[in-house]
This record gives structure tokens, sequence and C-alpha cells, in this order.
């Protein structure tokens, strides 16, 4: 299975098994999906459960929050990840805080599915990385999978979890892995260990870091699309890097990323996301608080540019091989 | 540009027709007959009802007699139970008012002159609907029988508080009322309403939804996404604007009432929209009685503009006196709600001055016990009641463990504070 076959394949058995569990979104339903994640659905639960929404994405999640009071679980989808600032206000402080307000009274179960990051020639509204945004809210957990297999396993376990979540998928690799050379076409997941999908039920459980290469010289921490390029520049450059994949940004497994640092003494954090603010800040910091005797040299932080998502410089923007390699030489000089 | 012959062009900014010390003249306000309006089928098409989003739903005449085909024709005994219900929740909004001043809590927001669009509403309903309120529906709780003691442990956020200290005052939670947790972020809860009336739909239940906002709250975004979703899937769900005619300081021309009504937001959605006299207690019933039906009937949804008058301030915080006429609120052309509904009890003869004034006596009494009562567990500031660990429950179903750290280093602080 490609990372869309699995994320399918989650949501299906995840219906079939419980009957609250309702998708919406715009083009979800009869289309299946601008990205096909949804397709196949609605033919098989009925209109009822699976259903195009208006382009309102405040409404979206609005209406997913007031659906989640009856009783349901609501999977609403966002087209892009850009499209998710209408609804902001609906995530953030309804979704994220109604749990906490109620003191327990009413909870908001729902997964917010979005495409989102770079490299697919989207321009500045197609391709932005906002996780940094949601795992700034108490009350929400990010998930963002780099694989079939734990794509799959995640949405299964975020769908399942009675916390509202964001469900990141990196949309560069959908289809297959990707390095980070842009010359370099995108493998079909076929070729790879992670596409060997069970067709039934499994969970990734939320809040656990995956080591997808160990290594004695340097941490690299990852997530989405970054956990490919991490893998690229390492088999290139033949450095004993160990890399990984955190999986979910909140929960954290900082148990994990502690471990790993104190190993090796180094840290490199790469993500997409603009660098001011962003996700890795919060990981050099944790970093630093918990690791900071073991440290051999500063944490290095590699991400996207302080600016929009270009359209035709999208690939000087996209933190790829040559950004991380850099890196790894500064933090290995030291 | 230059070498064009136009006048300048000019900005509109509205502007209320009376302001402080302005003397009020509603003289040329168009005041609607009672029982003038038609009452239509319940299955009739919104396109077939765009009058009433223009005209306006009126049952009680100056004499206090019911007039018209929206009669709702109520029995004596519920008729009566409004009333008290509506003398309740002005009695218990004037003592948390006069609670706030003594400094025991810290905020505090009255309904006063609104209280039929709650009240007489929650009598329309069934008690398994669910209501998505803003924060002036202090009267679906009180229509509903929840207990005041609780809510005043609410306001002055007490051990008693079952929101644990939480929330603001008056931003009640009552999920066995069916009662939705009040956002302070305004008009979130419209696609909230209108989702749970689509899951009601969709699970082929019979309960319907209801919710509410102010006039000013309908410029929000999530107001027009809301009437968006229930037109397009047709949602049991009753939409309330009530327009007190000011959003703070703000007239309702900033809403948009110079250019339409607010039932007319309904017409161009496709929604059936029904203009009603909020001071008018029948005719909130009966409105919502049809809304309701039509909703139940699997006819969509309907919006009601109530129109009203917001009689004292926007809150404890604000000053009315400062932006509006004082007269405004006394020469209201459509009285006040609790006194026409009395008067019409009067008028048919099961109600009596004596009876009413006892009536009122034994709520401010009732009100008076309940806060009694609720202030043997504390007020907002004779001491902090809540356990401070609880700050970091609820965030999440489990506790992560970057909360318990937290929550743990806050223990050590205060240890190590001597606190
Ligand atoms: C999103 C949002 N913006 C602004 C406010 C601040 N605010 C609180 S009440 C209010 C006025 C609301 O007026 P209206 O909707 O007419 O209701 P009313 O108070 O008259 O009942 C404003 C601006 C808020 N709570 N939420």
């Amino acid at each position: 299975m490609n990372m869309i076959q699995a994320i399918n394949s989650a949501i299906d058995i995840c219906m079939g098994r419980d009957d609250e569990i309702v998708v919406l979104g715009e083009d979800v339903g009869f289309f299946g999906g601008v990205f096909k994640a949804t397709e196949g659905l609605q033919a098989k639960y009925g209109k009822t459960r699976v259903f195009d929404t208006p382009i309102t994405e405040c409404g979206i999640i609005g209406v997913a929050v007031g659906m989640a009071t009856y009783g349901l679980r609501p999977v609403p989808e966002i087209q892009f990840a850009d499209y998710i600032y209408p609804a902001l206000d609906q995530l953030v402080s309804e979704a994220a805080r109604l749990r906490y307000r109620s003191a327990g009274e009413y909870t908001a179960p729902i997964t917010v599915r979005t495409p989102f990051g770079g490299g697919i020639f989207g321009g500045q509204t197609h391709s932005q990385s906002p996780e940094g945004i949601f795992t700034h809210v108490a009350g929400l957990k990010t998930v963002i999978p780099s694989n079939p297999y734990d794509a799959k396993g995640l949405l299964i376990a975020a769908i399942e979890d009675n916390d509202p979540v964001i469900f990141f998928e990196p949309k560069r690799i959908y289809n297959g892995p990707f390095d980070g050379h842009y010359d370099r076409p995108v493998q079909p997941w076929s070729k790879f260990p992670e596409s060997a999908v069970p067709e039934g039920y499994y969970r990734v459980e939320l809040g656990k870091a995956r080591i997808v290469r160990p290594g004695d010289d340097v941490t690299i921490l990852a997530y989405g699309t970054m956990v490919h390029v991490a893998q690229g520049v390492v088999a290139d450059a033949g450095i004993d890097a160990e890399i990984i994949d955190l999986r979910t940004l909140v929960p954290l497994d900082l148990e994990t990323i502690a471990k790993s640092v104190k190993k090796t003494g180094r840290c490199v954090v790469v993500h997409e996301a603009t660098k001011t603010s962003g996700f890795g800040a919060e990981l050099s910091a944790l970093v630093q608080e918990h690791c900071f005797h073991h440290l051999e040299a500063p944490v290095q932080r590699v991400t996207g540019w302080d600016t929009p998502y270009p359209h035709s410089l999208e690939w000087a923007y996209f933190p790829g091989p040559v950004r991380l390699g850099e890196a790894l030489k500064r933090v290995m000089q030291d | 540009m230059t070498g064009r012959n136009l006048p300048p062009l000019s900005l509109h900014v509205p502007e209320p027709r009376f302001r402080p010390g302005d003397a009020v003249d509603f003289a040329d306000f168009d005041m609607p007959v009672a029982g003038a309006v038609a009452r239509p089928e319940i299955g009739t098409a919104p396109a077939e009802m765009r009058d009433h989003s223009y005209a306006m739903v009126r049952v009680l005449d100056d004499q206090g007699h019911a007039q018209g085909p929206w009669d709702p024709r109520l029995a004596p005994e519920t008729l009566l139970k409004m009333l008290r219900h509506m003398a309740l929740v002005r009695a218990y909004d004037e003592r948390l008012y006069r609670a706030q001043r003594q400094g025991k809590t810290s905020f505090y927001m009255k309904c006063t002159g609104e209280e039929a669009t709650s009240i007489a509403a929650a009598h329309a309903l069934d008690y398994d609907d669910m209501c998505f309120p803003s924060y002036r529906q202090q009267g679906l709780l009180i229509a509903r029988e929840w207990p005041l003691v609780d809510m005043m442990n609410q306001v002055f956020s007490n051990k008693g508080d079952r929101l644990k200290g939480r929330q603001m005052p008056i931003m009640y939670s009552a999920r066995q009322a069916n009662f939705f947790s009040i956002s302070g972020n305004l008009a979130t809860q419209y696609p909230q309403a209108v989702g749970w009336a689509m899951a009601s739909a969709a699970r082929g239940d019979t309960r319907i939804s209801a919710v509410w906002c102010g006039e000013g709250s309908t410029a929000e975004g999530d107001f027009h996404s809301a009437l968006t979703f229930a037109a397009v899937y047709r949602a049991p769900v009753i939409l309330n604007v009530i327009n007190n005619q000011w959003a703070i300081s703000s007239f309702s021309g900033f809403a948009g009432a110079e250019a339409t009504t607010f039932a007319a937001r309904a017409v161009g959605y496709g929604i059936a929209g029904l203009r009603v006299d909020g001071n008018d207690a029948l005719a909130v019933y009966a409105a919502t009685q049809w809304a309701a039906d039509r909703a139940r009937g699997n006819h969509g949804p309907t919006l009601i503009e109530h129109f009203t008058y917001r009689a004292e301030g926007h809150s404890t915080s604000d000053d009315p006196t400062k932006y509006r006429s004082a007269e405004e609120s006394t020469n209201w052309p459509l009285g006040d709600p609790i006194a026409r509904l009395k008067q019409h009890v009067i008028a048919l003869g099961i109600w009596d001055e004596e009876r009413h004034a006892a009536m009122d006596r034994e709520v401010a009494e009732l009100c008076k016990a309940a806060q009694r009562e609720s202030e043997a567990l504390g007020t907002l500031h004779d001491g902090l009641k809540q356990p401070f660990d609880s700050m970091f429950e609820d965030v999440f179903e489990e506790m992560p463990w970057h909360l318990k750290e937290q929550s743990q280093q806050m223990r050590d602080e205060r240890k190590a504070a001597g606190i």
C-alpha cells in the first residue's frame, strides 16, 4: 500500500468497527477527496456517514465539534493544511479546550486530517507546514506519519483517541519515499518494506517515536518527509547518524530523544516549517534542558526559511540534502 | 483619475438615533399590530415565507390580550410557570449583580428585559432538545429547573463549582440539562449546534437543537458558515438571534440593521425566517414551537430574530450611560416582557397583583437562600478554593508526561515557597 491507501484503509477499518465515525470535508464523498484518501467510503458507508461539505473550514470543524458533542466521532478533512487557518478558532478555542472548560462534561474526539508540506509546486497556499501552531495549543494532539505502515497505525490510534487530534499527512510522500533531491523521482512505496501494510486492524501508539536507523555520531530528529531526506543524506555521506522519526509531536517521546542524544552527544533537528518559533525551537530547547552535559556541539536546526513558500523557487526553500548536509558537517566539526 | 469631474465618494458610518442626554422619541416606531401576521403551515417553503422575515409576530396586544393565529393557547399552569421562571431569572440576576458589586465575584451579566427570549423558548422545546446558548441565556437553565446553587457555585468559582473554577462567571455548562458549555468566543456555538442537529438527523434521532447568539455576533464568520450548513443539510435546528439593539457600545447598525432585519439573513440561505416580538412571551413560545415542529417534521431549520432590548448594561464591566440615552430602556415601545405576561394572566383572571407581589418575594427569598448555600462553599475572593492540581486535569483524557512534570514542578515550587 502507498500512504493514501493506508490512510483509506485506516478510516475504512475504523468506520467498520464503530458506526459513530463519520467523515466530512470538501469533496470527500462521491469523489473520494482530491488526494483520494476517502475513495470508496461513501459507497460503502452511505451519505450520512461520509459526506461533502460547503467550503467553510470554520464550519467543517465547528460542525464536527457539534457532532462530537452529540456522540459521534467525526474525522473531518481539511483539503490542504494551508486552509486550516479559517478553522483555527474552532480548533484552538473550542475543540482543544472543550474538555477543560466543561471539566470533562463535553469532549471533542475529532481527528482532523490534512495534507501538508511542499515539494509539489503548490506555491505559498498549498505547501505550508503549520504544525508548530497546533503544538503550541494545550489540548490538541499532533501526529505526523512518515510511511504507510505508520500512517495506518497512527491514524487508527488517532481516531480511537478521545482527544482532538490533528493528523498531518506529508503529501510529498503519499506515493513513495523521497530523499529530497528534486531531480530524483519519487520511488513507489511498493519497493519499500514500510509498504507492507496489514489489511486488518493494528495501532501504532501515539507518543512513541521510532528509531529509523541506529547510529553513534549524531542524532537527527525528523518527521514526515524529512525522515526520508535525512535517510538519504546519511546514506550518501556515510555518517553514523541515529535518525529518529518523532511520529507524534504532542505527546512527544522525549525519553527516546534524550536517550539518543545522551549517547551521540550531537543533535540536528530538521523540519520543513519556517524556522522562527517552529517546532525545532521546542526540540532544541528540550534537548538543551535534558542533555546539556552530554552535548559536544550546539544543537542545529535545519528548516524552511522564514519566508512564505515560493512557487518557482520551492527547491531552494525546501530544507533538502544540501542544507542538512551542511548542518551535519557543522555539528560533527565541533 | 485626474480630470474626472466626479463628486468625492463618502463613507457611511452608522450612528445610533439617540446618544446620552438625548430625549428619545419612538413615535415613528412602526408598531406591528398583534395578531396580524399569518401563521404558515410548518412545511411551508422558505421562499414563500419571505415576508415573515420583515414583519413581526406579536400575540399580546396593548391590553394584554392574546390575538391572532400565533396565540399558542397555553394552559394557565404553563403561563404562570413561565411568568414565575421569568421573575426568578430577574431575581437571580439582581442577586448576583449585587454579589459582584460586593466583590464576591469578578463579573456578571444580566439578561434584564430579555427574559422571554430564553424562558418561553425553553418551555416550547423538549427537555432533551440540545441547547447551545450564548452568555445571556441563563433563562434556559432556570426554565429547566437546574439548581440555582449549582449556577451560583459556577459564578463564585467556589468549591462546589463543577467546572473547577476554570470558566468566567456565567459561562455555565450542564450536560444533564442538555445545555452546552458556553464559549467566550462569540458565535462559535452556531456551527456546533448545526453539527449536533445534523448528527441527530443522521442517526434518525428525534431530538433537535437550538442555538442563541446576539445580533452583533451575526457578523462573525461562524454564523454564516452555520447557516450554510443548516440550509444545505436541512438540519433540525432553531437558530435564534437575540436582537437586543446593542453589542456592548455598538448599536445594531454595525451588524447591518440599517439595511435589513436579522431574520432576513435567512432569506439568502433559503432558510425559513421569523421575526418576533422578543418581549412577548407568547410570541416567542409560538415561534419556537412552530420552528421545533418544523424541524421535527424534517422541514429544516428556522432562523428566529427576537426583537428585544437590553435594558441594563452589557455586563458589570459596562456603563451604558456612556453611550446611549438613559430613556431608551424605559421608553422601549415593546415594553417589559414580565409586565406584559403579568398583564395577560391578570386579564385572563388567573392572576392578580397580590399573588404577583407574593411571588416576587418568594423568588427573591429562593435566590437569597441559594446564595447563602453557595457562599458557604466560598466565593471567588475569600481564598482560592480549587485544588491547585486540578489546573492540569482535563487538558487531555490522560495526563501526558509534560503536564505531570509541570504539575510536579508547581507543587515543588509551592512547597519551597512555604505555601
Ligand atoms: C470572537 C469575539 N470577539 C469579541 C468578543 C468581545 N465581546 C464580548 S460580548 C461582545 C458584544 C456582543 O454583542 P451581541 O452579539 O449583540 O450580544 P449581546 O451582548 O448584546 O447579548 C463583544 C464584542 C468576544 N467575546 N468574542
